[in-house]
């Protein structure tokens, strides 16, 4: 088993067990704390195939950005007075068999396709390609998804914002 | 270029997403359930980073980059929603929002 | 170099590093002290050792021997966890700021940085944005409502100075060409240096690193008069002095990324007209990085006595209204210097 296994094993690892706890903890700041880490966890898996801009792009985004929002979220939506905020779950039974069917399905689509896969060399760094790719042939979607994320901007402030009479 | 065969990266992204459909089956507070849709985008950029690095073909890895782009603008939205409705009903239990207006 | 020679020449260099950063942050403690007294006309501490240059070492030990109170309404895993993340965040990031050229010693070439990364400038940047959750942790974990308010207060004023720090950043790589700080580095030979060039961009970004590491005009997360200490109120002993620590080295690392980005990193503008020998120039090269980080760190204490606090209010507008759209004219700017003299 080489190293490159070690860590792989590692970070799947990482990812899956943090990816329980998310679903599982009955307390959300819990939930959250995991969340970190099944994103740092598929960053490592990012690098490990060689995708180092995508990485560290993982990590601003997820974690930077979303997480915190999401922490935000739970900060705002809970009254302050206690530091543990519980939530319960339902219907677990019957979740789990549903999901175990889905699981069996998708992952033996996966085992059993024969991928066309290609042997190449990791690049060195992907930052170059892939700013040529969005700027060249991706450009309009490039350009709409700014629209987007300016749309969701006061769309989320406009429906947050406190109704002033 | 690695030992590892790239059904086991695929393997990896089906677990992650069974465990965000779990979540968003069982749980019922509304920030669990987008953590949980958060973990199943997640599994989908796995699946294109790794056909994108296995077919040593950088494309995928952009497709990647406009999921997150989405993920986020989601989070925003979703999150001011979230917010929205918990003033208004002070909870964030989904199953308690089930009323058109009030 | 095979795979043990390299874990073993990064493994000194982190030591080193780890060790410099601590025996500058004693250091740094004393001086803003001494200095905001000569600021302030007073004299300073100058009991302990010599001018009380051991004054720091005094207030450490004092903090170890302290008994640490975790608060009973609080979480004790996050409580814990909050100052670790803090420091981690603030030693991990030094890894990619380059001290000085490629040397070659006993027969090895051995690069003045801890990791060569080749997108470095966004490692820093990622590692900046966790360093929200040390904050927002310890104000959550505390179970009090001045550390609550102070870590919102604090994750909110961070995420937004990271934005136009981002695009500030922007106009730096657009001229550099490459994510390596390195490579940034060696792009401001000469008089290139980049405050020169983006005086705009310069001011943005050191605004926002005032802002991002807490420090007077912005120090609202820790407001002594309004938020009691901020986040961490309730933390005493070991873990306040963790917080302290970070706070500190953080000061370092952004007098280090402001080097690194816009005054020319380790460079010194025409030395090699001199004709030195290649020892002395490496390491006068070195000293001009340390000797622009310290008066950087000057210029942070020096600001801190001169300016007041802002109110919350208008650290945001400030942060939104002012600096963001001067970070993407800047870009433009920057965008303009390159089209105009095809640098």
């Amino acid at each position: 088993m080489s190293l490159y296994d070690i860590i792989f094993y590692l970070f799947a690892a990482i990812t899956i067990l943090s990816g329980f706890i998310v679903v599982t903890s009955k307390n959300i700041v819990y939930s959250a704390f995991s969340l970190l880490f099944t994103f740092f966890g598929v960053a490592g898996i990012y690098v490990l195939l060689g995708a180092d801009f995508i990485a560290i792009v993982q990590i601003l985004v997820y974690v930077g950005g979303i997480l915190i929002l999401l922490l935000f979220g739970v900060m705002l939506t809970n009254k302050i007075t206690n530091v543990d905020i519980r939530t319960g779950t339902i219907h677990v039974l019957p979740g789990a068999v549903a999901v175990g069917v889905l699981m069996g399905l998708l992952l033996s689509a996966m085992v059993w396709t024969e991928w066309k896969t290609q042997p190449s060399e990791t690049p060195v760094t992907t930052t170059v390609t892939l700013g040529r790719l969005l700027i060249t042939d991706y450009i309009l979607i490039f350009e709409l998804l700014g629209i987007l994320l300016l749309i969701a901007l006061i769309g989320a402030a406009s429906i947050a914002r406190r109704e002033q009479e | 270029m690695t030992s590892i065969p790239m059904e086991y990266y695929l393997v990896l992204s089906g677990f992650m997403f069974s465990v965000g459909i779990v979540g968003v089956l069982i749980r019922r507070n509304a920030i669990v359930v987008f953590m949980s849709i958060e973990l199943m985008l997640n599994s989908a950029n796995l699946t294109l980073v790794t056909f994108s690095s296995y077919l040593g073909n950088v494309t995928g890895q952009v497709f990647v980059f406009f999921v997150m782009t989405v993920a986020a603008a989601e989070a925003a939205v979703g999150l001011a929603i979230i917010i929205a409705i918990f003033r208004n009903k002070l909870t964030v239990d989904i199953d308690k929002i089930n009323i058109f207006k009030w | 170099m095979n795979i043990t020679e390299i874990i073993v020449v990064s493994l000194i260099k982190i030591v080193l590093v780890i060790v410099m950063i601590l025996v500058a942050v004693i250091f740094l403690v004393y001086f803003e002290r001494r200095i905001s007294a000569w600021i302030q006309y007073r004299i300073g501490p100058n009991r302990v050792g010599w001018k009380g240059i051991l004054q720091t070492t005094a207030d450490v030990m004092k903090l170890l021997l302290k008994e640490d109170i975790v608060p009973s309404a609080s979480n004790k895993t996050l409580h814990t966890l909050a100052p670790i993340i803090a420091l981690f965040v603030a030693f991990s990031t030094y890894a990619v700021i380059p001290f000085g050229p490629d040397v070659t010693i006993f027969g090895y070439q051995v690069k003045l940085m801890v990791a060569d990364v080749n997108i470095g400038v966004l490692y820093v940047l990622a590692l900046t944005s966790l360093g929200v959750y040390g904050i927002t942790f310890a104000g959550y974990s505390s179970g009090s409502k001045y550390s609550l308010l102070g870590g919102i207060r604090s994750s909110a004023q961070m995420i937004s100075y990271e934005v136009s720090m981002g695009f500030s950043v922007a106009g730096v790589l657009l001229l550099s060409e490459s994510l390596n700080p390195q490579k940034i580095v060696l792009a401001q030979s000469g008089w290139m240096w980049n405050a020169i060039l983006q005086p705009i961009g310069f001011i943005t970004f050191v605004v926002s690193a005032f802002a991002e590491t807490n420090r007077l005009p912005f120090d609202l997360p820790e407001a002594e008069p309004e938020l009691v200490g901020g986040y961490h109120t309730e933390y005493s002993s070991m873990k306040f002095a963790g917080f302290f620590l970070a706070e500190y080295a953080n000061m370092i690392i952004a007098s280090a990324m402001i080097t690194t980005l816009y005054l020319g990193g380790w460079q010194i503008p025409y030395i090699d007209k001199l004709g030195l020998g290649v020892t002395l120039t490496t390491l006068l090269q070195v000293g001009a990085f340390f000797l622009k980080v310290i008066f950087l760190l000057f210029f942070f204490i020096w600001v801190r006595w001169s300016i007041p606090r802002f109110r919350y209010d208008q650290l945001m507008s400030l942060g939104w209204k002012v600096m963001f759209p001067l970070s993407i004219i800047n870009i433009i700017w920057v965008a303009c210097l390159i089209m105009i003299f095809n640098l």
